[in-house]
């Protein structure tokens, strides 16, 4: 029997560091890559009709600053918050296969942080990505193992 | 397309719909890969001289650790042998046509190799020296070694060594960094592909010396040594489930967890071209013909698709177009039992599918003169169908 019975700190270890087989990620360099630009996306706000290219460029995917992600994230979310409801579609349908992808991959980061009404809004944009995308769209989300 | 149901209760299969037993091809080809629920695979028995048609039988494996062959008499599948060996759960099972035997691997760590001695079919183990449960195994084109897929991140190449009555195995463990789920040859007898749960799609060499002469150069590479990486594709975008060669071997195809499937193309310079889909991920792929490919999965459909050259994967159709069934009215009772049962009045119906649940795996039935001729597939609801392709 060991000396020490009382204290639980080894159940805080974590064992799957120690695993000389752990399974790491390929790196990629992702010192690069910002997130969309806020100053190109808060002019573009100001106009109409509204568009998502701006803001859906250069999505955070690589990098590792946890920064860079949340930016990026707020601003989206801001973005897509700006749409009149009607328009949604629209927008949506203006995106390429990948655009889809990506932006169902914000909406779901953006499900993780609520915030006022941003639930509300981003389901209405689910709605309509979910459309075009399909359940495949969020497959791709869930397996996505580098994502904003 | 024919449907049948295996029932593990009564130990036989059982036909619901009519099947037109003139269909039955004078040569059945099937080997079916690993399957999540039911591990199934087609013989190619050698047809009785003097007649055209050679006796159909399956090997199937109900998701426990035996596997029972079946013999179709008639309507009826009867089950003829029984082949118990294994203590854990099959995980694969591969019938070589031409030299009749059988290699069956499970989650115990082990292989055996089957010839049908005086009826009897009789195992012969097989060393691999893996640690982790086997996932898959595939015999070559020319049946003198096999492949054995395995969560211990290793490919284990068996081949039968004359000298001690023994089968040998040489590993391929180079980069794997995780289970290979899916295994794959090049018609060469040389090349394998190899699909892992590390993301990675490769094809490798396993030239063994000893038992055959040096390969020639194919359009993936001119030197291949055992082990030789030729193709590694990174970050295939999830697990990748099934990996099919091409007919001619100068493409691969395979499916990945992340809802796609890709080809990768070695006249082109090994460019891959990945199409994402909007349906669940796809579990299993096969090359039906040197352009048409057809993959299922979670959808409980088989999907076509088509690659002729360079940036050109496109999505064919829906191969699984089930009968209108007339709904009818729904009587009172009906409603209110549906209340009852699922909280809704609404008709809700079963898949509007063959499948009732997920495929996970297709396999050739028959060729005619190297077309395929019929598929099948295998799925979670136990269900086996038989498709013909028609191009």
């Amino acid at each position: 029997m060991s000396k020490n019975t009382v204290s639980d700190r080894f159940r805080k270890v974590d064992v799957d560091e120690y695993d000389e087989n752990k399974f790491v990620d390929e790196e990629e360099g992702g010192e690069n890559q910002g997130g969309p630009d806020e100053a190109e996306v808060d002019s573009l706000l100001r106009q109409y009709p509204l568009t998502l290219s701006a803001v859906l460029k250069n999505p955070p995917i690589n990098t590792k600053n946890q920064n860079a992600k949340e930016r990026a994230e707020q601003l989206v979310v801001k973005v897509l918050s700006s749409f009149k409801s009607s328009d949604i579609e629209k927008a949506v349908g203006s995106l390429d296969k990948a655009g889809v992808d990506l932006l169902m991959k914000y909406i779901y980061r953006g499900f993780e942080k609520p915030s006022d009404n941003s639930s509300a809004v981003l389901l209405q944009w689910h709605e309509k990505a979910l459309a075009v995308g399909g359940v495949g769209s969020i497959v791709r989300v869930l397996t996505a193992r580098k994502t904003v | 397309t024919l449907f049948y149901y295996l029932t593990t209760q009564t130990q036989a299969a059982h036909l619901y719909n009519n099947c037109d037993s003139s269909s039955i091809p004078a040569v059945c080809l099937a080997s079916v890969q690993t399957c999540r629920c039911t591990v199934l695979d087609w013989s190619r028995c050698p047809a009785i001289p003097g007649t055209k048609i050679g006796p159909v039988e399956i090997a199937v494996s109900p998701n426990n650790n035996a596997v029972n062959i079946y013999e179709k008499n008639g309507k009826d599948w009867v089950k003829i042998h029984e082949l118990t060996e294994h203590s854990g759960r099959i995980t694969g099972i591969d019938w070589a046509p031409q030299s009749n035997r059988i290699v069956t691997c499970a989650s115990d760590r082990n292989a055996y190799v089957w010839t049908l001695k005086d009826g009897v079919w009789k195992p012969t183990l097989v060393l691999v020296r893996i640690n982790r449960a086997a996932t898959c195994v595939k015999w070559s084109p020319l049946e003198n070694k096999f492949a054995l897929g395995s969560g211990a991140r290793l490919i284990s190449i068996c081949y039968f060594e004359q000298e001690n009555d023994w089968w040998l195995s040489k590993h391929i463990k180079k980069s794997i960094c995780s289970t290979v789920l899916s295994l794959d040859w090049h018609p060469n007898n040389i090349l394998l592909a190899a699909g892992s749960a590390d993301l990675h799609c490769r094809i490798f060499s396993t030239y063994i010396k000893d038992i055959e002469e040096k390969p020639g150069p194919t359009a993936w590479g001119a030197k291949m040594p055992f082990g030789e990486m030729m193709l590694e594709h990174k970050d295939c975008g999830g697990w990748v489930h099934s990996v099919s060669f091409s007919p001619s071997g100068d493409q691969l195809a395979w499916v990945a967890h992340n809802s796609s499937i890709s080809v990768a193309d070695a006249t082109q310079g090994k460019e891959v071209i990945q199409l994402t889909s909007d349906s669940l991920p796809l579990l299993s792929v096969l090359y039906i013909s040197p352009t048409e490919i057809v993959a299922a999965g979670h959808d409980c459909c088989p999907y076509q698709y088509t690659y002729k050259g360079p940036r050109s994967l496109e999505f064919v159709k829906k191969l699984d177009i089930p009968k209108q069934t007339s709904k009818g009215n729904m009587s009172a009772m009906q409603h209110f039992r549906n209340l009852d049962k699922k909280a809704t009045d609404e008709e809700i119906g079963d898949l509007d599918a063959l499948h009732q649940n997920s495929i996970t795996q297709l396999r050739i039935v028959s060729l005619d003169k190297a077309k395929v001729v019929q598929y099948s597939s295998v799925g979670l609801d136990g269900a086996m169908v038989i498709w013909d392709f028609k191009p």
